[in-house]
Formats: structure tokens, C-alpha cells, sequence
């Protein structure tokens, strides 16, 4: 039952994942990518991680990818505005992919994966939200505390960026 | 405590083979009871019987997009009081001071927005 | 596990057609309670009391020209309202309705799915609610139907945030993220140790995100009709604009659900240690009483719809993000002191 689930889960989100760069509507990519973000959370439950499953619906799927969709909405995505691209980026864009894909390959064929064992220490409840933040707030408290500066620094940027100065013209 | 497995998740799946279902077959049998008629000009989109100009999905004001990625960066700091709420009285008051440091550097990015006025729509 | 299994398809099953017939009803009950609070009678022509309304407003819909504007993405025309139901439908699974009912020896909690990030599962399908209105506004290539749409994901968005910090509160106190232990907790004081006396602030706050995360009055700026004409749906017609308005009462009966469960006790009753019935008795009433209590809330949401104005933007704006969020992080530092100094 289990693995069976894993494969049709694999399934649908290497389809879905392959759907997001196919398509030709860059909003029926966001949703694909919505779609993907489902299937992996289908994942982190067969692996027993729930809080991680929710997590990544909260935030992937429920905040980040509102972002892009809107800033997607709003590019101004008319087919008939859209630039030709040259044969020479074409080329260039094929080689440099296809030397990505010669470097991951020659990386990750000699990974030995292993085979875990089940020890009887081993607990099932280890990605309960319970025992994650007992971690959390013990051994990794520095990466969390620092992840409020970073969150301060994210605020910040983003403001200035997008802040208009007064005096500054209004498009709109 | 009690145990929980993947198992528990399996009735989402009839849950959501219900709701597809009734969306998918509202949506089938509108279609097919439905009339259509089609004509150039009722085809168009309804601006008030105004002829509409240019096209709708024009670029908009740039607070919507900040409000967005302020959303984002909020919602992650939720997302991090889920695991400190739940085990609040475990952690005691180191984990307390553990969250106002955190809620400190958050709150000041929030009094920096709130001064530089990006939350006021006039 | 089979029969629990068969158990929960049933369960889901009813709990399923509850939640569509309570949505239906609440669109004849919305006109009704109109109809009250401006002291007419509201629909009565179609059955006794205007009881067929809802059937005969669904047959309307159907039968309805089914109208796709010519610059509109069809596909993504389509999928908007079918995203709006479909989130809709799917909080009801994590729902207690009622405490367990214990058949030949074996206990079968009156719940679609046990699991123990409940809370965390309702905030997720609110968090994707906003994508139906999204794709629905954009897909209709409409001004209208655009600044509806923008301005719902923003609101929602904004007021997402201190839905999920008023609900931190709740877990403090209860020490979990399951729904039922939420409501377990609540059973002392004979059933009425509700989160409510505790948690007042957190309480007002939680049903203000509520109300304007169903994009209802006085938050119902998305779909204004004197600046937008119809917001997001202007563009719809037949089932799909009942797709998009029935999501909209499918939501109001999730929400004065989860209202119930955080705040108002579930299923817990006010005596329910004292009568001398049997444990199955007690979850029969308990469920009962769960559903009074929804159906309380969703007048409520009616009573505030037709007494209260709609705010402006920049009001709705500002009260999500400066009084709120600050509101309910205040209320999450004073709870935890409060936990930590007197211990309990």
C-alpha cells in the first residue's frame, strides 16, 4: 500500500514538476507548482514528518506562491509582446544545460544511498511537532534566533526597495 | 501519548474524491443543461455597457506586492511559534526569553514599516 | 482497522452532506434573517415558509446560460470557482463533531481524520482559499473582476496573520496542535471551562479574521457592489457563480465550526459530568449541541452581515496590520507570563 502510494506520488509530481516548465502560461505553472508542493507534502507524510507536511503547505504553498502569483499576474504577459529569442541563445541556453545535467550525473552516480536499519531506538515520533521543538528551542537555538535577523534584514530590503520616495512619480 | 502513523492521513483521500466530485460534477451537468449563445459583441467582458479600454491585467500598485513578501516573512515567524506553543511549559521561561529575543528583531523590522509608512493606503 | 475504516468513509460521507445541506439552507436562513432584521417576511412563496427556496435557487443555476467572455482563459476561467469549492470542502475532515461512540467494544471517534496537526491543517486550507478568487479575477480578463480579486488576496493574506497568531494563544494553554485535545480541554467546570473566558482578546481577534477571511460584511470589500459591481465574480454566470457563492456559505459553516471547537467548548455542554446517561447518550447530545452551536455562529455572521457597514480599504488595512497583529501578539507575551507565574 505504502509503496504504492509513493510511486503514484512520484509520479504526479515529476509530471507536475516537468508540467511547470512546459507550459506555455506562466500561470499554469505557478498552479502546477502549487501541485508539486502537494505531492511532496504527500511525501513527508509517508515519511511520517506531518508537522513538515503542513508546513510546506503553509508557507510554499499558501504564501510564497501567492507571491509569484501575483507578480506573475501582473508582468504583463501578452504572447504577442514576447521577444524572439536568437538561435545563438537558444544554443547556448541547450549547452549550458546539458553540462548541468553532465555535472549532476557525474556527481551523483557514485552515491552510495545505504540502506537504513531499523534500530529499536529508532522512534516513529520523531518529526512530531512535539519532539521538533524540543530541538528546536535547545540544540539549534542560534539558527533560529538568527533567522529573525534574517527576517529583519528581508523587511528591510524589501522596503527599500519597493518604497516609493515622496516626490518620486506615481505610475500608477 | 498517543501514536500517530501515516495511516491517519487516508481519509483525505475520500474527502477529496467527494469534493472533486461534487465540484467536477456541478460544473459537467451546468455545462450541459445550460444554453449558450454566442455573439461578438455579448462575448465581451461587462465594464458597466462602457467600451472597455486597453487590457484589464495592467500592472498595479507596488504595496500590493509588499504587503505579499511582508506576508511571507510574518507567516514564516507563525509558523516558528507552532512548535514553542506546544511545548510552552516544557521550554519554562528560557524558551519565553528565547521568543521575545525572536519577537524583538521581528517587531523592530515591524516599527521600521510602520514608520517608513508602507502600511498606509491613502 | 477495516471497520474503522468504513467508519470514517461514512462518517465523511454525512458529515459531507451536512455541510452542503447547512450551506444551502444558510442562503434561504441569510434572506430570512434579511428579511427579520428589516422587519419583512423574506422568501415564502416556493413551498411552506419558503422552504424550497434553496431548490428552486439551485435549479436556476443550472439552467442558467453558462457565459465565458471571449478574452477570458477558459481553463483558468473554469478552475477559479472549482478551486474556491474545493478548499471550502475540504476543512470538514479534521472537524470533531462529537466525543466517541463505543460499539461492540470498539471506539469510534465521531471525527473524519485523527490526526494531530489538525489546527495546522484548517490554517492551510485557509491559506490556499485565496487562489480561487485569484485565477477566477484574472482568468475573467475584467478591471472589475482584477481589483475584486487583488484586493481579496490581500485581505486575506493580511488577515491570515493574526488568525494564526490569536490561535498560538489557544495552544499554549492546551499544549497541542490536536483539535480534540483542544476541546478535551476544555470539559472542566462541568463543560464550561471554555477558552472564551480565558482567552477574550484572542477570541474577538480570531472572529474578525474569520469574518473577513469568508469575505463577509464588513469585510466584504472583494465583491463590493457599488465600486465593483460584482467584484471577483462579475464575470460569472450559472453554477459557476453558485460554485463561487455556495464556497462562500460552505465556509461560514467551517468557520463557525472551528469558532465553536478554539472557543465555545465543541461539543462540551454545560453539565454533561452530572446526567446519568451512558457514554453514547452524552455524545449524541454533545454532537447535538456542537451543531447548535454552529448554527448559532453562522446567524451570527447573518446578524453582523445586515447591522454593520463595509469599511473603507485603507481601514480594513490598517486594522489588519496595526491593530491586530500588535493586538494579538501582546495577547501571546501576556498569556505565556501568565502561564509561567502562576505555574499552571
Amino acid at each position: 500500500m505504502a509503496d504504492k502510494l509513493f510511486y503514484f506520488l512520484t509520479f504526479l509530481a515529476l509530471l507536475s514538476a516537468l508540467m511547470v516548465v512546459f507550459s506555455r502560461n506562466p500561470i499554469h505553472s505557478v498552479l502546477y507548482l502549487i501541485l508539486t508542493f502537494f505531492t511532496l507534502s504527500g511525501h513527508y507524510v509517508l515519511l511520517n514528518a506531518q508537522f513538515i507536511a503542513a508546513v510546506n503547505i503553509i508557507v510554499y504553498a499558501g504564501a510564497i506562491m501567492v507571491l509569484f502569483l501575483f507578480v506573475v499576474m501582473f508582468l504583463n504577459l501578452r504572447s504577442e509582446t514576447q521577444e524572439k529569442t536568437s538561435i545563438l541563445s537558444k544554443v547556448a541556453s541547450v549547452t549550458a544545460a546539458g553540462l548541468l545535467m553532465v555535472v549532476l550525473v557525474a556527481a551523483l552516480k557514485d552515491v552510495n544511498l545505504g540502506t537504513v536499519q531499523a534500530t529499536p531506538d529508532f522512534d516513529s515520533q520523531v518529526g512530531m511537532v512535539e519532539q521538533l521543538g524540543k530541538v528546536l528551542f535547545s540544540k539549534f537555538l542560534l539558527p533560529f534566533e538568527l533567522a529573525s535577523v534574517l527576517f529583519l534584514a528581508a523587511m528591510v530590503g524589501a522596503v527599500m526597495l519597493g518604497r516609493r520616495e515622496p516626490g518620486e512619480q506615481n505610475t500608477f | 501519548m498517543q501514536v500517530s502513523s501515516p495511516q491517519d492521513y487516508l481519509p483525505i483521500i475520500i474527502q477529496f474524491a467527494l469534493a472533486l466530485g461534487f465540484v467536477v460534477l456541478s460544473m459537467i451537468a451546468s455545462h450541459a443543461i445550460g444554453p449558450k449563445r454566442k455573439a461578438k459583441i455579448k462575448d465581451e467582458q461587462w465594464e458597466c455597457g462602457i467600451e472597455s479600454v486597453g487590457d484589464a491585467r495592467a500592472p498595479i500598485s507596488i504595496k500590493y506586492f509588499l504587503v505579499a513578501i511582508l506576508f511571507v516573512l510574518f507567516d514564516v515567524e507563525v509558523i516558528f511559534m507552532y512548535p514553542w506553543a506546544v511545548n510552552f511549559r516544557y521550554l519554562g521561561w528560557i524558551g519565553f526569553v528565547e521568543m521575545v529575543i525572536f519577537m524583538g528583531f521581528l517587531l523592530t523590522g515591524y516599527f521600521y514599516i510602520i514608520k517608513k509608512g508602507v502600511l498606509n493606503w491613502e | 482497522m477495516e471497520s474503522v475504516l468504513i467508519f470514517k468513509a461514512i462518517f465523511i460521507l454525512v458529515v459531507f452532506g451536512i455541510t452542503l445541506l447547512t450551506a444551502t439552507y444558510s442562503t434561504l436562513a441569510e434572506r430570512k434573517v434579511a428579511g427579520f432584521l428589516q422587519d419583512r417576511l423574506g422568501p415564502d412563496r416556493a413551498g411552506p415558509y419558503g422552504l424550497l427556496q434553496p431548490l428552486a435557487d439551485a435549479v436556476k443555476m443550472f439552467f442558467k446560460e453558462e457565459f465565458i467572455p471571449s478574452s477570458a482563459n477558459k481553463w483558468l476561467f473554469i478552475a477559479g470557482p472549482s478551486l474556491a469549492m474545493l478548499t471550502a470542502l475540504m476543512t470538514s475532515a479534521v472537524v470533531p463533531f462529537g466525543d466517541s461512540i463505543i460499539w461492540d467494544g470498539q471506539e469510534f471517534k465521531l471525527q473524519g481524520m485523527e490526526i494531530n496537526i489538525g489546527i495546522l491543517y484548517v490554517f492551510g486550507i485557509v491559506s490556499l482559499g485565496v487562489y480561487g478568487i485569484m485565477v477566477g479575477g484574472w482568468a475573467s480578463n475584467n478591471k472589475f473582476s482584477l481589483l475584486g480579486a487583488i484586493r481579496a488576496a490581500s485581505q486575506n493574506i493580511s488577515y491570515e496573520l493574526a488568525m494564526g497568531l490569536s490561535i498560538i494563544a489557544i495552544m499554549m494553554m492546551t499544549g497541542s496542535l490536536d483539535l480534540n485535545a483542544v476541546v478535551k480541554g476544555q470539559a472542566g467546570f462541568h463543560g464550561m471551562a471554555w477558552n472564551v473566558f480565558y482567552q477574550p482578546l484572542a477570541c474577538i481577534i480570531f472572529i474578525v479574521c474569520a469574518f473577513a477571511e469568508c469575505n463577509r460584511t464588513p469585510f466584504d470589500l472583494p465583491e463590493c457592489e457599488t465600486e465593483l459591481v460584482g467584484g471577483y465574480h462579475t464575470e460569472y454566470s450559472s453554477m459557476k457563480l453558485g460554485l463561487y457563492l455556495f464556497s462562500e456559505y460552505t465556509n461560514m459553516f467551517v468557520s463557525s465550526a472551528v469558532i465553536s471547537i478554539l472557543f465555545f467548548g465543541g461539543y462540551n455542554f454545560p453539565g454533561q459530568d452530572l446526567l446519568p446517561f451512558s457514554h453514547n447518550v452524552i455524545t449524541i447530545i454533545g454532537a447535538a449541541v456542537f451543531f447548535g452551536k454552529i448554527l448559532f455562529f453562522i446567524f451570527f455572521f447573518m446578524w453582523v452581515r445586515w447591522t454593520l457597514p463595509r469599511f473603507r480599504y485603507d481601514q480594513l488595512m490598517g486594522l489588519g496590520w496595526k491593530s491586530l497583529l500588535p493586538l494579538a501578539i501582546v495577547n501571546v507575551m501576556i498569556t505565556g507570563a501568565v502561564i509561567l507565574l502562576t505555574g499552571k
